[in-house]
């Protein structure tokens, strides 16, 4: 893999995301065993929005990797509140890390970002647009369960706020998948990643409920309906609850049925699936340890 | 009427630009990308919908003491892919050349996305790629394909 920073799902070849995969099997099968690999390296870590898995899972694999941190620390301690560009921020961490790990609330802030400095940038979730690390770590989790040819995966909940969802979908056309997307209308993919995949000639179909297409899914990826991005409660009120799983939802569905969600999931998947070995969530945020140390370690 | 006497209704200018051979009705919007109101004091002659061999119906923009910037004839080729442009200097035709779609058009247009990097006062210009049937944001990916003079940056 040769790219300078990790942006976007759609700079990723397949070649590029079977070498990340490799790679992070290989790191995962010996975790502790890897601290001669760079020592000394610094990676930053430049949150603007609140993070438990991208955060530390980078802050794990680094530091597995024989590196170490430095924090930005929460943004009101920081001179983003003095009026400092993220442009600026990231020129001045650039002279202080090896590489730098940006989560920001805006679309395309990871993209520019990266036009301003020369050390590795890895985005760590752009607003509503892409988290291409995540979906390496779904990935993973994806060919460690059912593969990533021949599959068929049902995506299901907030496809519109998603970037977990902008970004799987897109990579997912690098191997032959059919993607089915289950929404509520007012949550359907936007525009840009509709175009995506059409260009990208993916298989793709949308539903409102899961139940006609659950039978077919060997994998089914649940985010979370977010609340707070519907203007009107009452339109929120009409979809709740219909895009949850509890194990009646899951009586038609395959035996093999992989269930994925990015977490953090609030009502979205009913506690008693976790005791269930398709319930793989858990083992996906423990995942983004060895694919960051791969990525890491491809890029320093 | 041929396309020469067509243009004859409208008068010569001395020094500045003839936009030709524009989609009927789109006058009004090259003006706006061009960042002409009146308040500038240009001399601005227009014809619309005025007859065309080649198109039918047409219109014409006359500017004068005016030529016409490369990124302000990128814009204009995505609401008028068939206009020509042509520089006048002292009565005459010095530069004659059709716009050309580019493949994107950089410090033009706003991006409608409120919540994109661009709109955030950071140091970059706006950049968007020219797709078949609109144009896309490189820094939200968000796409727009109607009223594209509406984001024409102020």
């Amino acid at each position: 893999m040769r790219h300078d920073h990790i942006i976007t799902a759609k700079q990723l070849s397949r070649e590029d995301i079977e070498a990340v995969l490799d790679l992070a099997a290989e790191f995962d099968r010996d975790l502790s065993g890897q601290a001669d690999r760079h020592p000394g390296k610094l990676l930053a870590l430049a949150f603007f929005e609140p993070s438990t898995r991208t955060k530390m899972s980078f802050e794990t694999a680094i530091k597995r990797l024989g590196g170490d941190v430095i924090d930005m620390g929460p943004v009101e301690y920081s001179s983003v509140t003095k009026g400092e560009t993220l442009a600026d921020t990231v020129r001045v961490i650039e002279g202080y890390a090896d590489a730098i790990a940006l989560r920001h609330p805006m679309e395309g802030s990871a993209t520019m970002a990266s036009q301003f400095i020369d050390v590795p940038l890895l985005n760590g979730g752009d607003g509503a647009g892409q988290h291409p690390t995540q979906t390496l770590l779904d990935l993973y989790t994806i060919r460690e369960n059912a593969g990533l040819d021949d599959l068929t995966i049902g995506i299901m909940g907030d496809l519109k706020y998603g970037r977990t969802v902008h970004s799987l979908s897109h990579a997912l056309t690098n191997f032959d998948t059919r993607q089915h997307f289950i929404s509520p209308e007012s949550l359907k993919l936007p525009r840009n990643v509709r175009y995506d995949l059409h260009e990208a000639g993916a298989q793709v179909r949308e539903h409102e409920s899961l139940e006609a297409v659950l039978p077919e899914l060997d994998v089914l990826y649940v985010t979370r309906i977010q609340r707070e991005r519907f203007p009107d409660e009452n339109e929120y009120q009409k979809v709740a609850g219909q895009f949850n799983i509890d194990l009646e939802t899951l009586e038609d569905a395959a035996d093999d049925l992989s269930i994925m969600h990015p977490l953090p999931r609030v009502d979205e998947i009913d506690p008693a699936i976790d005791d269930l070995e398709n319930a793989t969530y858990f083992d996906q945020a423990h995942n983004g340890v060895p694919v960051r140390m791969a990525l890491l370690d491809m890029l320093l | 009427m041929t396309d020469i006497d067509t243009e004859l209704r409208v008068s010569k200018i001395q020094n500045g630009t003839v936009i030709d051979h524009v989609t009927g009705g789109e006058a009004l919007h090259v003006l706006a990308i061009i960042g002409i109101d009146g308040s500038g004091g240009e001399a601005v002659s227009l014809g619309m919908n005025v007859p065309s061999d080649r198109m039918g119906k047409k219109d014409i923009v006359k500017v004068e003491g005016r030529e016409l910037s490369q990124s302000e004839v990128d814009v204009l080729s995505l609401i008028a892919p068939d206009a020509t442009i042509n520089i006048i200097r002292e009565y005459e035709v010095t530069e004659k050349h059709r716009v050309e779609r580019p493949e994107a058009v950089t410090g033009v247009l706003e991006c409608p996305n409120a919540n994109c990097i661009t709109n955030a006062g950071e140091p970059v210009e706006t950049q968007f790629a020219v797709l078949n049937d609109g144009v896309r944001c490189e820094y939200c990916d968000t796409i727009i394909r109607e009223d594209l003079t509406e984001h024409i940056e102020s």
